[in-house]
Parts: C-alpha cells; sequence; structure tokens
C-alpha cells in the first residue's frame, strides 16, 4: 500500500475517533449489503458497492451502511443475513442470485426487516427483487459490434450456460446480424464468473480464431487487457472497464445500481416501502451505456443511440419478432415482442447461431 | 549455545498453554494490523473474539450457529485424522465432501416428492457412499500402483467441481427453477430435509453426528486394535506389519474413513444448512479440515476444539465486516496469523529450549 | 467444426504464455520438494509474487524491478514457512495451507488500491529480423525475456541437482534425512535454501501472471494456479525437463479446450475441462505401476520433520 493511504487511514481514524465522541443524532438507518465477490473485483461486485456508496453519499448521517463481501451462496449467506438483521440493519441488500432461498428464509424470520434481492424471482410481503434488463444493453453493443467487425467474426465470452447469459448472447446476436448478416458469433464457455487467467485464454483464442470484437459475460477485466494488447476491440462488461483498454473499448454496459438504491433506501426513511418487483432497464438508468469511443463513426454512434433512444422511449424491444429459434422452429411473428416470462427462464439460441449450449 | 531438545513426552502443560499463547500472540500481531488498516484495534478483536459469544443482540443466535459451522469442519477433520496418523495422506477432502453431497442429493431429488420415513437414512448412506467411493480411486491407485494418494486425492477435488457445476446446471437442476442453476431446495422437500432440532438455533443431525463421530473414534484409538495399528503405522510402517497390520487393507481404511465422513459432511450441510446443490456449493471446508485436524493434534476431541476456534474467527471476522467496515482480506490475514502461531507454538509442547551444551537423553 | 482454423504456431506460442507462471512455481517447489520438504503455500507465495511485483512495477515503473519485488516478496514468505517447519518444527502441511490462506488475505490488503490500474509493458526482447523468419521466428523469437529466463533455469536446475556438489547435497539430505545429518550435511540449512528458491520461484511465477499473461491486478488472481503448480511436480515425477512438458500440458488443454469451442466442435466442456487431471491421474497410476515405484523420484524424506537429536 502506498504511503499516502496509510495516512489517508490514520487520518481517517482520528476523524472518525472526533465523530464517535461527539453527541449522537438520532439513530441513524442501518443498510447492510451481502456480496458475493470482493469489492475490488472490478466487475459485478465493484458496482454493488459503488451503489452502496452512492447511498451513503445521499443520506449522509441519517444512515450507516455496511456490508459483508465474498459470502459463499448458501447456509454462509443465511447466517450473515441473520446477524445483519440481528444488529439492527432495516433494510438489506442481497446482490446474488443464489441468495434467493437464504433471503426468504431469513425475511421470515424478521418480519419488520426489508430485503432487497437482485435478480431473483421469489419474493414476500418484506422481500423485493430488482434486476436489470441487460439484454438492452446487449442490443446497443451488438449493434455496433455488427457494424465495427471487419473479419465478421464476434468473440463472445460466456460464464455459465444460464437464461441471464443467454439472454444477452441472443440479444447481441440479433441486433449485430441485424446490419451485418454475414456476421458469426464465435461462444466460448469458461464455466467460471471470474478467473482472470482464464478469460484472458478465452480473449487470446477468439483473437487467433479472426475475431476482431469481443463481448464478455464474466467479471473480470482481462479480456479487455488482452484486447488492448493484441489491437482489437472489446466492450466493459459490468464497470465501465476503460483504463484497462483505453484503446480498445468502444463501450460498455454499465450495471448502475445507485439510482435504486437511493430510491430504495428513501422510501425505507419517508414509510414507503412495499414489495416490488423491478426490472430495470436503459430507460431507467439501472443499465447504462457507456460512453461511445471516437473510435466508433458518428454514423454507427448515431444508429446505437437511436436504438437506445428509441428502447427509452419505449417504442421498440429487443426481442421483437419475426425471430425463429436456432432449430427454425417459430418463435416471435412479425411485430410481436416476447414477454417477460419467457425471457427470464431463456434456455434456446435464435435462428443463426451455431453450436449448442451446453448442459 | 541455545538449543532445542526434543522433550522425551509432550508436556501437558504446555500442551494446554500454547493455544493459549498462540491467540495472545496473535491478538497482538492482529492489533497492529488493523491499527494499520485504519481501524480501532481493541474493538476489531472485541468484535471477531467476543462478539458471537457475548454481543447482547447476537450471542444467542451467533452461539449455537458456531457449532452448526464447526460441525463439517469436525467430520471432515476427524476422518482425515486417522490417515494422517498413519501417513496416509488424503488432501482430496473437498471432492469427496462434493460427490458426498451430489450422491446424496441425487437419491433425494430422484425420490422426490416421494414422502417415506426412510429417504432419510438412504441418503445419508448414499452421502457416505459417495465420499467412501471418490477416495477409494487414491485408495486402489495406491495399492495396486503405488501411485501418490496426495496427488490423485488432490486432482479429484478438480473433477469434483466440474461435476458439480455440471449438475448444478444440468441433471440436478431444478425443473420449477425457470432456467434458473441450482437443485430443488431440499429443505423444503421433508423426508430428506436435515432440519434443525432445536428451533432457532439451526443445530442439525450432522452436530449430533461431528460429537458423537468424535467421541466413537476417539474410543476407537485408545482400547480397538485397529486405532493401535494406526498409530504404530504412523510411528513405523515394519512395526506396524509385524504387529499383524496389513498396510494395504490400513490404507483403504484411512481413505475410506475419511472419504466417508467427508462425504457425510457434505449431505448434512446440502440438506441441512444450504439446501441446494448449486455451482458454488463447496466453500473449502475440505481444506479447511486439513488445518483444523493439525491443529487438534490429530486427536478427536482436540479437532473439536480447534474446529471450533476456526468457527469462531469465521463468524467473528463476518461481524466484524458488517460492524466495523474491515475487508474480507484482513479477517483472511488475520486468521492465516492465528493459524501460525498455533502451529509454531506447538513445538514448545515437543521441545524444551536447553542452554549449554547437549545432554545426553 | 473447422479444425484447421486452429493455427499451431499462434497456439504454441499462447500455450507458452500460458504454462509460464506453473511453470515458474512448480519448477521451484521441485527444489524445494528434492530437498525433502512439501510445501502446499504455493498458492500464497504466487499471489504474494504477483501483488508485489505489480506495484513495484507500477511504483517503479520498472516491470524488471517487477519481477525482482516478486522474488523477494516470495522468499519472504516460504522464508515465514521455512521458520514454522524448520525451526519450529511445525506441521508442512498445514503450514502451507495457512500460508496459502495468509497469502490471499494479506495480498487483497496490499493491492487495494492497485485495482484498475496498468503496469508498465513487459520489454520484448529484440531479435531483429530473427523474429520475422517464417514458422521459426514466431516459435523461437517472440517471446518476453522470462520464456527464454525460464529455458535457462530448466537447465539450470537440472544441472544443479543432477550434476553438481550441492544438488547431490540437497538430494541427499530429501532422499534420507538421517542419513545425510550422519555424513555430516546441514540439513536445516540445505532446506531452508530449497524452501526460499521455491518462494523466489512461485514469486515469480505470480508475477508473470499480473505482469504479462493478464497485466493487471485484481483480488485473487491467481485462482488456483499454484495447486495446478503443486500437481505439476508430482506429474513431473520430480525431473525438471518434465515439468515444462506437464506446464505445457496443463496451460495447453484449457486452452485446447476454448480453442476447441470457439471452432464449434460438440465436446461438452464440462469433461473437457475436467481432461488435465484425469490424464494426470492415469499418467500417474501408470508411471508408478511400471515397477519403478521407488526410482520415481519421489524423495524418501518428503514431509518428514528433521530434527538434528544429540
Amino acid at each position: 500500500m502506498k504511503f499516502r493511504n496509510w495516512l489517508t487511514a490514520a487520518s481517517a481514524v482520528c476523524a472518525y475517533v472526533a465523530l464517535a465522541a461527539g453527541p449522537l443524532h438520532s439513530d441513524p438507518l442501518k443498510v447492510g449489503f451481502i456480496y458475493v465477490g470482493p469489492t475490488g473485483d472490478f466487475g459485478w461486485t465493484y458496482e454493488h458497492d459503488q451503489g452502496r456508496l452512492a447511498v451513503e453519499e445521499a443520506y449522509g448521517d441519517a444512515v450507516q451502511t455496511s456490508y459483508v463481501e465474498s459470502v459463499p451462496e448458501g447456509a454462509d449467506a443465511e447466517r450473515v443475513l441473520t446477524q445483519m438483521a440481528l444488529s439492527g440493519h432495516k433494510l438489506i441488500f442481497t446482490t446474488s442470485f443464489g441468495y434467493m432461498d437464504p433471503t426468504i428464509n431469513v425475511a421470515a424470520k424478521f418480519p419488520d426487516v426489508r430485503f432487497e434481492h437482485a435478480t431473483g424471482y421469489k419474493r414476500a410481503d418484506n422481500v423485493s427483487t430488482y434486476s436489470a434488463r441487460f439484454y438492452e444493453g446487449r442490443a446497443v453493443i451488438g449493434h455496433i459490434a455488427g457494424r465495427m467487425t471487419k473479419t465478421n467474426k464476434i468473440g463472445y465470452i460466456a460464464s455459465y450456460p444460464i437464461p441471464e447469459v443467454i439472454r444477452g448472447i441472443n440479444s447481441a446476436y440479433i441486433h449485430a446480424r441485424k446490419v451485418n448478416p454475414d456476421v458469426e458469433f464465435k461462444i466460448v464457455w469458461v464455466f467460471t464468473w471470474f478467473d482472470p487467467a482464464k478469460e484472458a485464454d478465452a480473449a487470446s483464442t477468439l483473437i487467433e480464431q479472426g475475431v476482431d470484437v469481443i463481448m464478455q459475460h464474466t467479471d473480470s477485466p482481462a479480456a479487455m487487457t488482452i484486447a488492448e494488447e493484441k489491437g482489437i476491440h472489446a466492450f466493459g462488461q459490468a464497470s465501465d472497464m476503460k483504463q484497462f483498454g483505453p484503446n480498445a473499448r468502444l463501450s460498455s454496459i454499465i450495471d448502475n445500481w445507485a439510482p435504486y438504491y437511493v430510491a430504495r433506501t428513501g422510501a425505507m426513511m419517508d414509510g414507503t416501502w412495499e414489495s416490488v418487483d423491478t426490472w430495470h432497464g436503459i430507460n431507467e438508468g439501472m443499465v447504462e451505456i457507456g460512453e461511445f469511443s471516437d473510435q466508433i463513426p458518428a454514423e454507427v454512434q448515431t444508429e446505437a443511440q437511436a436504438i437506445s433512444d428509441a428502447i427509452v422511449a419505449g417504442n421498440y424491444h429487443p426481442f421483437t419478432g419475426p425471430l425463429n429459434k436456432q432449430d427454425g422452429s417459430a418463435w416471435l411473428s412479425e411485430g410481436e415482442t416476447a414477454d417477460d416470462g419467457v425471457m427470464l427462464g431463456m434456455n434456446f439460441y435464435v435462428e443463426g447461431i451455431e453450436g449448442s449450449i451446453p448442459q | 549455545m541455545i538449543r532445542l531438545e526434543r522433550r522425551r513426552r509432550q508436556s501437558r502443560a504446555w500442551a494446554l498453554a500454547t493455544p493459549v499463547l498462540a491467540v495472545c500472540a496473535t491478538v497482538a500481531t492482529g492489533m497492529v494490523m488493523f491499527a494499520l488498516l485504519g481501524k480501532d484495534p481493541v474493538e476489531a478483536i472485541r468484535t471477531i473474539f467476543w462478539a458471537p459469544l457475548f454481543d447482547p443482540n447476537l450471542a444467542s443466535y451467533a452461539r449455537p450457529q458456531i457449532l452448526v459451522k464447526a460441525a463439517p469442519l469436525v467430520l471432515i477433520a476427524i476422518g482425515l485424522s486417522l490417515g494422517f496418523r498413519a501417513n496416509i495422506w488424503n488432501i482430496g477432502a473437498e471432492g469427496q465432501y462434493i460427490m458426498g453431497a451430489i450422491a446424496g442429493g441425487a437419491t433425494a431429488l430422484a425420490l422426490y416428492p416421494l414422502d417415506a420415513w426412510w429417504i432419510f437414512p438412504l441418503m445419508i448412506t448414499a452421502g457416505i457412499a459417495g465420499g467412501v467411493a471418490w477416495a477409494m480411486v487414491p485408495a486402489l491407485l495406491k495399492i495396486r500402483f503405488n501411485a501418490n494418494e496426495i496427488l490423485v486425492s488432490l486432482m479429484l477435488v478438480y473433477v469434483a467441481e466440474q461435476l458439480l457445476a455440471s449438475v448444478s446446471i444440468g441433471l440436478l437442476r431444478n425443473p420449477d427453477g425457470i432456467g434458473f442453476p441450482g437443485s430443488r431446495n431440499l429443505q423444503h422437500y421433508e423426508s430428506a430435509a436435515n432440519s434443525e432440532l432445536i428451533t432457532g438455533t439451526g443445530i442439525h443431525t450432522g452436530v449430533i453426528a461431528a460429537i458423537a463421530v468424535a467421541l466413537m473414534v476417539h474410543a476407537l484409538l485408545r482400547l480397538h486394535r485397529l486405532g493401535f495399528q494406526i498409530r504404530l503405522a504412523g510411528l513405523s510402517a515394519r512395526s506396524a506389519a509385524h504387529s499383524g497390520a496389513n498396510p494395504k487393507r490400513l490404507t483403504a481404511i484411512c481413505l475410506a474413513a475419511g472419504g466417508g465422513l467427508a462425504g457425510l459432511a457434505g449431505i448434512f450441510e446440502l440438506a441441512g444448512p444450504a439446501g441446494q446443490l448449486t455451482i458454488d456449493f463447496n466453500v473449502g471446508y475440505g481444506f479447511t479440515a486439513i488445518i483444523v485436524a493439525f491443529l487438534g493434534r490429530l486427536n478427536p476431541l482436540g479437532i473439536v476444539l480447534a474446529g471450533l476456534l476456526m468457527a469462531l474467527t469465521y463468524i467473528g471476522g463476518e461481524m466484524a465486516q458488517f460492524m466495523l467496515n474491515l475487508p474480507a482480506a484482513a479477517i483472511q490475514a488475520f486468521q492465516g496469523m492465528l493459524l501460525f502461531f498455533l502451529l509454531s507454538m506447538d513445538f514448545l509442547s515437543r521441545f524444551r529450549i536447553a542452554f549449554g551444551t547437549a545432554r545426553i537423553n | 467444426m473447422d479444425l484447421s482454423s486452429i493455427n499451431p504456431l499462434l497456439l504454441i506460442a499462447t500455450m507458452i504464455a500460458a504454462s509460464m507462471p506453473i511453470f515458474f512455481a512448480a519448477i521451484g517447489e521441485l527444489v524445494a520438494e528434492k530437498s525433502g520438504v512439501l510445501n502446499l503455500g504455493v498458492e500464497g507465495m504466487m499471489i504474494i509474487g504477483a501483488v508485489c511485483g505489480f506495484v513495484a512495477a507500477v511504483e517503479t515503473g520498472s516491470p524488471i524491478a517487477g519481477v525482482f519485488a516478486a522474488m523477494l516478496a516470495g522468499a519472504a514468505l516460504s522464508l515465514l514457512f521455512g521458520l514454522l517447519t524448520q525451526l519450529l518444527h511445525a506441521n508442512q502441511v498445514a503450514t502451507g495451507l495457512a500460508l496459502t490462506l495468509f497469502g490471499l488475505g494479506l495480498s487483497a490488503l496490499i493491492g487495494q488500491s492497485y485495482a484498475g490500474i496498468k503496469p508498465p509493458s513487459f520489454p520484448q526482447i529484440g531479435f531483429g529480423t530473427l523474429s520475422e523468419l517464417p514458422v521459426i521466428g514466431a516459435l523461437l523469437f517472440g517471446y518476453d525475456a522470462l520464456v527464454y529466463a525460464s529455458a535457462v533455469l530448466v537447465v539450470a536446475v537440472w544441472w544443479f541437482l543432477g550434476r553438481s556438489r550441492g544438488g547431490l547435497a540437497l538430494r541427499a539430505v530429501g532422499e534420507n534425512q538421517d542419513a545425510a545429518h550422519a555424513l555430516g550435511y546441514r540439513v536445516v540449512a540445505i532446506r531452508m535454501g530449497a524452501i526460499v528458491f521455491g518462494g523466489a520461484c512461485a514469486g515469480v511465477g505470480g508475477a508473470y501472471l499480473s505482469l504479462l499473461r493478464v497485466p493487471q491486478w485484481t483480488e485473487g488472481a491467481t485462482a488456483g494456479a499454484g495447486w495446478i503448480a503443486l500437481a505439476l511436480v508430482v506429474f513431473s515425477s520430480w525431473k525438471p525437463f518434465r515439468v515444462v512438458l506437464g506446464a505445457f500440458l496443463f496451460g495447453g488443454v484449457t486452452l485446447l479446450q476454448l480453442n476447441l469451442q470457439a471452432v464449434g466442435a460438440e465436446i461438452n466442456p464440462v469433461y473437457l475441462s475436467m481432461a488435465p487431471y484425469l490424464v494426470t491421474i492415469v499418467a500417474l497410476a501408470a508411471i508408478s505401476g511400471t515397477g519403478r515405484g521407488a526410482h520415481l523420484g519421489a524423495p524418501g524424506s518428503l514431509g518428514k520433520p528433521f530434527h538434528a537429536s544429540g
């Protein structure tokens, strides 16, 4: 650690001691977060922690946030949640799909504590769910990728074959194909969310296969780093990742949980909190499209912006028919849009994607 | 001249005193680290060691949770300790734990939603069998080909992890889970659930089993011929053979015991606290248990104490995170220091520091 | 599926890069094990090397300084292991595991403010026109300095262990500590040297990861590479050149399966991911089963504590 950080840390202690010694105001609202990875992953958990910091920023002394990081899904999560509830946290964000059952179990024991579970589907009177329509972002970057590729080969580093990931692949493919009929997706499944070396290997492999644009659905910025090194393009995932590939990065899909976290904390404070199911997209700001790089020609930027604007305005749905499934069977007819239920459990590729989903 | 002299027998007084000394040393070093991280050192130590046991809001919940967290560690560590005593190095308990959970879980899920009393015992048996089967691979390869069991058992951990990922998104995926990964939650399947025995404590059959196994192995090592052979094999393979022990049989038994208990821990954890098989079901108990086994000096009762201490630092560490905003990494480093001190101070019970020239013992 | 689209030259070059971190860690561990010490803390030493190498490279602007810092950091952590196991007679297996736990935690603390920074890039060795030769140019002259260093290292280790006096002493200590002691070899000192060498190598392996392979620092960046390195030592049956082969196999199988996926082979990636481990098990059973078990190279005193009595 750098010396100046020790200094900051030391002065922070002094400030803390000074604060603690002063008279206490009314008890602040305690808001808890549990994270599946370390806050320094620069991906999924990092962005949730940014949301937490935004809550602190917004409400200052009126809130007190705390977190536990790298909590395994399952038994450990249930224990951590219970302890948070017991120690006076009134609102708890559980930020990974695997926390679903533990959240529901603990919520049943603490009816006066409110829970917010990310990306799940089980709710209760004191449990809300929230998730982001990342596929909207994938539509925009899919379009850019389709226009930017010279080799007509786009690489996709996928984590696990689950609906969330498959939805992203489909959305990106549809929009790349729309502007570039010759486009081909090369998809590799790495079976991990976070393993920089393996993600880097996947990126190198794809590049050797002639891919010149890479998308990823894994958490580390390794692929971006490799793309920068090899002089091809990539998109930031979860966080902007610009610092990892200043030339390689075309744009990014940023998970922006801050507005939601701030709003929900606010609702707790003024007593309007209710159990809801939130699935927000670009419009509400939960999915943010990172700034377009200058490497994207102006007209492509305009088109991409237009897609984003149309989604925001509600005029366009990324899954709009006619669309067939991979096996050629009809899925959506002309003008029909996919309903949330089907999208939530999506387990098939759309027509044109090669290869099969591993089981 | 300062020298180390091996004590002819372990010093009982030092054996009891060293863990206390080690904790004191860890506290001192830990306080320096926490202070450097800009946290109140006294508060941090108090939260890690004191809050889980005595915090007015948390203790009543956390105390039994220490037992719950320690149970799989103790079960696995006791199984491993038998092998370690006989110089049989099974370090693949993590894989055996996973396979126990998969085998037991698959059994229960295959019978879903049948309601019968025999499902739970059958599932437990399948869990043990899964662990034993996985441990038999290194055992057989060692017996037949003299292949190094350290490596084979370790390799099989990775194979088991891949299998776990595969079944969680494929074969055993919850058909009602709208495509999300992970199996059905066994907590909601009454015939298979390893539910809590005392309401509100989380204490499940696995906790009782851990205590029972500790007592049984304690008795076995003292009273039974097999226990004698295991202890002897650790001292000298030749004299063990003289006493009538068959080294191949001993290898098989020790690995089976380690695998079986790891499998048992796996299925108890799956059907109880964890509930469902997911990609990340295993959280490293199989590796931590190796440390626990040595901290407990390979003695079943010592292992129970070591397991409880590890569980305490886990739970206290979580509390330190959300009460003091300490990063998880600091807790990990702190645990590492605790282990270093415990392991290094152990020598005081086995050696004496002598001054002057050597004496003839 | 179109296998012809896999360019073997590129694949080999990437495989070499992929094998470097585990190669360095494994060759160091091999020397330690040859002296009779089993250090399961490779993962911990690697990640400390990764983070310290990264921090030093960023702060000084010199990746070479980073590599040396990683060496020192890995050596320092291994010294701790040596102190505990050799002087205080702590159990090697447990101490090694604790070392890993400690290293993972400490590395995350050290690296806290270094996430998201780009390290200075590693200088390529200029071979001039040589690297433009067809086939040979890409195969022999396209790497970073550490790859060539690794080739030197493996020869040096092979020579040292097999041909030098020091190596003889080291092997004697690992083979039969009591006999070696009786012959007047300084068992503890020799082992300490081997442990520190192992730590330094693991540190370099870590630095290769954070400075070259994936030039960035993220928590937990080694993601289990240290464990693979341990497997590699046994896989190689304690022979330096087989470590090279093994590193290639382990690093390569992952790449190969990713390549097969990329060209559209319909093989379940789960089975492909298991492959290197299963291959190791089978290979191990096969070599051990030839009846040369005793001469496999497994040091006779591996993992056994040593105390010179009287």
